[in-house]
């Protein structure tokens, strides 16, 4: 038997291992896709199929020269990749990414697979978000350049922005499973309608869905919302001045918030470990299935459309999104009082 | 010493050197930054008193988007340095009025402080018996927490949204102007 403790400390390193192992696949998965949608065959001679391509990626990334603008302020231009690089890690502490299990057997009760079950989860998951702003914020003040500070300044604004329809489409969600625990929230959509629909919120909410996913693309700053990063216009964005293992951090910590994005997606809308055929001990699986196919969306959409301009990104943001996201909240909230969910 | 001691005095010293650090600070923009690690060392102290909502909405709004928009000004400004003996003469220096309001207003926070210690001192022994289970059960539960601010506070509630309200207009109006 292992202590609880000891399974407690493992996750951390599991997490924390899968998370990076997650961002390597993605950074992958990325290149391939975007060669298939323009049909290209992407990396393909490292390893097989090119499988072995991210390695070879962050090994030249690490023998890379750091170089710091003459002018940068030192302190911060070396803190805000550690800011944003710990931000993204942190954000998927409060995920929950299958059901409780005892490891076949091996431990004496059950542990939930993640690292911290906080029964106010859904909101650290927004305090961690709102915090990352400064890496990126601070990256582009700190290199004194200014694309970089345009960068940071298009990103904490849209940012900020998007927050808000992303933070209301998730409370009309809190509304219906009444409690801001993931794991709660999780297991409130167990079971199925009629015997044929899942239970998933996604089906309540499709109107919050769609806004999630929107403001979900806005926070991590992915196409078409990549004004921060625009090739045309600002270089690279708040990162512009970074190379070596501190562009590396960012660029991590912009794969892992992809990530988180998604996990919350799952948990939240598509019922997390819950699905049909797999018996709940088995639930990872159904999880990593619906994860996948929202990072594949992810993908999919970077390649097909094209970048907003950046006046159409605010207008949609404040005009559209917020207003329709107030109004499936209030409607939610009537709903919920009607039919006494 | 328990645990719970133990993080009370490190997350509070944490608070009173990030603050010190913030006033007597050069680089505005350092000092905006340790005002945040001054506000997460508050909101670890909300933790280690049992209250995990009030630390992360904390985080939310004073960490997350107050303290952004300071970050916001300080930066499109670009202070450098806080200005030095010479540019604070320059300027005219410090005349009597402002170094009187200054005062009064010093003086006046040191009253509020020290009447605000008194009653604590005064409500610490009671509170500590009996109303502590009931108040931290109360913090803990969003539930509870949301029906006390809509029945017992509601007048208070309604009056600090309409307050909001009024400044969000009044920086619309000024805003539009230059446009």
């Amino acid at each position: 038997m292992i202590p609880l403790y000891l399974a407690q400390f493992g996750m951390i390193f599991a997490v924390f291992g899968l998370l990076l192992l997650s961002a390597a696949v993605m950074v992958y998965s990325e290149r391939k896709v975007a060669a298939f949608i323009q049909q290209r065959y992407g990396p393909y001679l490292v390893g097989p199929k090119g499988m072995l391509q991210p390695i070879a990626d962050v090994v030249k990334l690490i023998f890379k020269e750091p170089l710091r603008p003459l002018s940068a302020d030192r302190v911060l231009f070396f803190l805000a990749p550690l800011i944003s690089a710990t931000a993204a890690f942190a954000a998927f502490a409060v995920v929950p990414f299958g059901a409780e299990t005892t490891l076949f057997g091996l431990l004496a009760e059950p542990i939930s697979l993640q690292v911290a079950d906080v029964n106010v989860a859904v909101l650290v998951i927004f305090a961690i978000t709102s915090v990352s702003v400064y890496g990126i914020v601070l990256a582009g003040w700190s290199s004194n350049s200014k694309y970089s500070l345009f960068g940071a300044l298009r990103s904490a604004s849209q940012m900020i922005s998007y927050e808000l329809s992303y933070g209301m489409s998730l409370v009309s969600v809190l509304l219906l499973a009444g409690s801001l625990s993931v794991t709660d929230i999780v297991n409130a959509q167990a079971g199925m309608w009629f015997g044929v629909i899942p239970k998933w919120f996604v089906f309540l909410q499709p109107v919050g869905f769609v806004i999630f996913i929107i403001a979900g693309v806005a926070e991590t700053n992915r196409a078409p919302f990549d004004l921060p990063e625009a090739e045309q216009e600002l270089v690279a964005g708040y990162h512009t001045e970074y190379s070596s293992t501190a562009f590396m951090m960012f660029f991590l910590a912009e794969y892992i918030n992809m990530v988180t994005a998604c996990a919350v997606a799952t948990d939240v809308f598509l019922g997390g470990w819950h699905g049909p055929f797999l018996p709940l001990g088995f639930g990872w699986i159904w999880f990593l299935v619906k994860i996948g196919a929202l990072l594949f969306f992810y993908l999919w959409m970077r390649w097909t459309l094209p970048r907003l301009r950046y006046d159409q990104l605010m207008m949609f943001g404040w005009k559209v999104l917020l207003p329709v996201s107030a109004l499936n909240l209030i409607v939610t909230a009537a709903g919920v009082i009607y039919f006494g969910y | 010493m328990g645990t719970e001691l133990l993080v009370f005095y490190a997350f509070a010293a944490l608070a009173v050197a990030a603050s010190l650090a913030v006033v007597l600070g050069k680089n505005p923009m350092h000092s905006v930054l340790l005002l945040i690690v001054s506000f997460a060392a508050l909101a670890g102290l909300y933790i280690g008193l049992d209250a995990p909502f009030a630390a992360v909405v904390q985080i939310i709004i004073y960490a997350g988007a107050i303290m952004v928009l300071f970050l916001f000004v300080v930066m499109l400004l670009n202070a450098h340095r806080e200005d030095e003996p010479a540019a604070l003469e320059a300027a005219g220096g410090l005349t009597r009025g402002p170094i009187r309001t200054g005062a009064a207003l010093a003086v006046v926070l040191a009253a509020e402080l020290g009447w605000a210690l008194m009653k604590a001192r005064g409500a610490n022994d009671g509170m500590l018996s009996a109303g502590a289970g009931a108040d931290a059960q109360a913090l803990q539960s969003v539930r509870s927490l949301g029906t006390v601010l809509f029945t017992n506070y509601s007048l208070a509630f309604e009056v600090t949204s309409i307050l909001i309200l009024v400044a969000m207009i009044g920086a619309v109006v000024l805003a539009k102007r230059e446009l």
